[in-house]
């Protein structure tokens, strides 16, 4: 299933202009990283794409199917959890399998749960999870869905960086499983180059495409390889450039992991 | 649920803590009340207006072996739960359409707002006139004062339910009944609780002035009943019935509630 992104411009009722023009095709199976500053309309264009919000101008498809409200196929995980705090954590992950038969429910849930590694926490309340495991299981919420197409609003932001390394290790073994297209928007530029095969860096108000890199790196990716180096030196260019910086050392950044501070 | 705080934070043994904690609630009533009954027996004051336990024991056992006790509660417990029943209900619906719907609450919120500025004991005469002045008159004062803060709870705590949480019932495509049924209803429930404790609060308060205006049984009569006669003991006895009455309901609304809130994150819950 193909995802196209079509002339997409958004501009809220207060006359704030957050996207414009953005155009994107997204092949099946493609794993999408959608990198900016802050304020550059990244949420705004995962939010048009899932069918949460509707553009005002240009639109939205999957295979022709135009999006215009959330849509069965695409599925998305937020920055937070957003786990319902009343159903225990295998209630949270069938959520949206209430209209299934019980027994293909319940099988369905303890496979995806224990794909995430979870299997132990069927039981428990989502007060008891850590981050890392309550995004786990909003990505196997979402997963369970079978989706042709995962929405990830910086998924890992709010988790520290062991946790996030890890995750991001772990959503690509998802992935794996039935390759649905992935579009990631994120702030970490590592993690745009360990998760994604194609860059865009957005440029802020309004938000618009300002680069598109091919990250032709042969996967699972060393965080710590020559090339590996090098895509991203190019990816932080580019955001600089987006930004009206000649490529001066970007402080934002320094605090990713330590491979990021090797080449500056 | 009675499971004590840790030992650290209340300096004490956690089964010590267990028993201390009320027997330190209940000192100080107790405590009066044994010297009052010392200083009326003692003589220091014949305990005719401010009757010592004894007496007041005394009345409630002959009240009760008179089956007039009985009566009386039965006959007010009787008027709270009609009451409460129909103002909850009344309370919860109009509460969760106006909190659902903007354009009823545009509609319905500002002449609900009107009607609970006015007190409601102030409603009485008209309701006697217009249902007379038995049992459905009585009724439907209780049932007024229960229904505002249930509409009030109920339509707030819509209101205030996370915006992301809903955004999770939409990318699930959930019709419109089935995000009140799955996202709306038990986000609501904790606030829905304390709002139907607050009324039952308020109907105990209110079938007492529903009784006051004219009742041949229930525990308000009996009030009325001991002042004409100068029978402080039985207006004594009436109040504490009422105060084991109000207590033991409350108890049993949180208790009925409390499986379904084992999930709260809270400050003070116990796990």
């Amino acid at each position: 299933m193909t995802l196209n992104i079509s002339h997409v411009g958004k501009t809220y009722a207060n006359l704030v202009r957050a996207l414009d023009g953005i155009s994107l095709d997204v092949a099946p199976g493609e794993i999408v990283a959608v990198v900016g500053g802050s304020g550059c309309g990244k949420s705004t264009l995962l939010r048009l794409v899932s069918g949460l919000d509707n553009p005002t101008q240009g639109n939205v498809a999957l295979d022709g199917d135009q999006i215009v409200s959330p849509h069965e196929k695409i599925g998305i995980v937020f920055q937070e959890p957003r786990l319902l705090p009343w159903l225990t954590v295998a209630d949270n992950v069938g959520f949206g399998l209430a209209d299934r038969p019980k027994a293909e429910r319940a099988e369905r849930v303890a496979r995806q749960l224990d794909r995430v590694g979870l299997a132990d926490k069927a039981n428990v309340w989502p007060r008891e999870l850590s981050g890392g495991q309550a995004q786990r299981v909003a990505i196997a919420r979402a997963l369970i869905m079978r989706p042709e197409v995962l929405l990830l609003d910086e998924p890992f932001s709010a988790l520290d960086a062991f946790t996030r390394v890890d995750l991001q290790d772990h959503l690509l073994d998802l992935w794996a499983d039935g390759k649905p297209t992935l579009v990631v928007v994120t702030h970490d530029v590592d993690e745009a180059i360990v998760l994604a095969d194609r860059v865009v860096v957005m440029r802020p108000q309004p938000g618009r495409v300002f680069a598109e890199i091919e990250i032709d790196l042969a996967r699972p990716r060393d965080r710590q390889s020559a090339a590996y180096d090098f895509a991203k030196r190019r990816v932080m260019a580019a955001l600089d450039r987006s930004l009206d910086r000649k490529a001066t050392i970007d402080d934002r950044e320094t605090k990713s992991d330590a491979g990021s501070a090797l080449w500056w | 649920m009675t499971v004590a705080e840790p030992a650290a934070l209340t300096g004490e043994r956690p089964s010590l803590a267990r028993f201390a904690r009320p027997a330190l609630g209940l000192a100080l009533p107790v405590g009066l009340a044994i010297a009052w009954e010392i200083a009326v027996r003692m003589g220091f004051s014949d305990g005719r207006l401010v009757p010592p336990p004894s007496r007041i024991y005394q009345e409630f056992a002959e009240l009760a072996a008179a089956g007039e006790l009985q009566r009386h509660v039965i006959a007010t417990v009787l008027r709270v739960v009609v009451g409460f029943g129909l103002g909850t209900a009344a309370g919860t619906l109009l509460g969760a359409i106006a909190g659902y719907s903007t354009i009823v609450r545009r509609l319905v919120d500002p002449s609900l707002q009107g009607l609970r500025a006015v007190p409601s004991i102030a409603w009485i005469p008209l309701f006697i006139l217009w249902l007379g002045i038995f049992e459905t008159s009585k009724v439907a004062l209780i049932a007024v004062g229960v229904f505002f803060p249930i509409y009030l709870g109920v339509m707030g705590a819509i209101l205030s339910v996370d915006r992301k949480i809903v955004e999770v019932g939409r990318v699930f495509r959930l019709s419109g009944a089935q995000m009140v049924r799955r996202i709306l209803l038990p986000a609501v429930l904790p606030a829905y609780v304390i709002a139907l404790r607050a009324g039952l609060g308020l109907g105990w308060m209110f079938v007492i002035a529903a009784e006051f205006m004219g009742a041949s049984e229930g525990l308000g009569y009996l009030l009325i009943d001991g002042q004409q006669l100068g029978k402080p003991a039985e207006i004594v006895a009436a109040i504490l019935a009422f105060a084991v009455l109000g207590k033991a309901t409350d108890w049993l609304l949180s208790a009925a509630a409390a499986p379904f809130l084992r999930w709260e994150d809270r400050y003070g819950a116990k796990s």
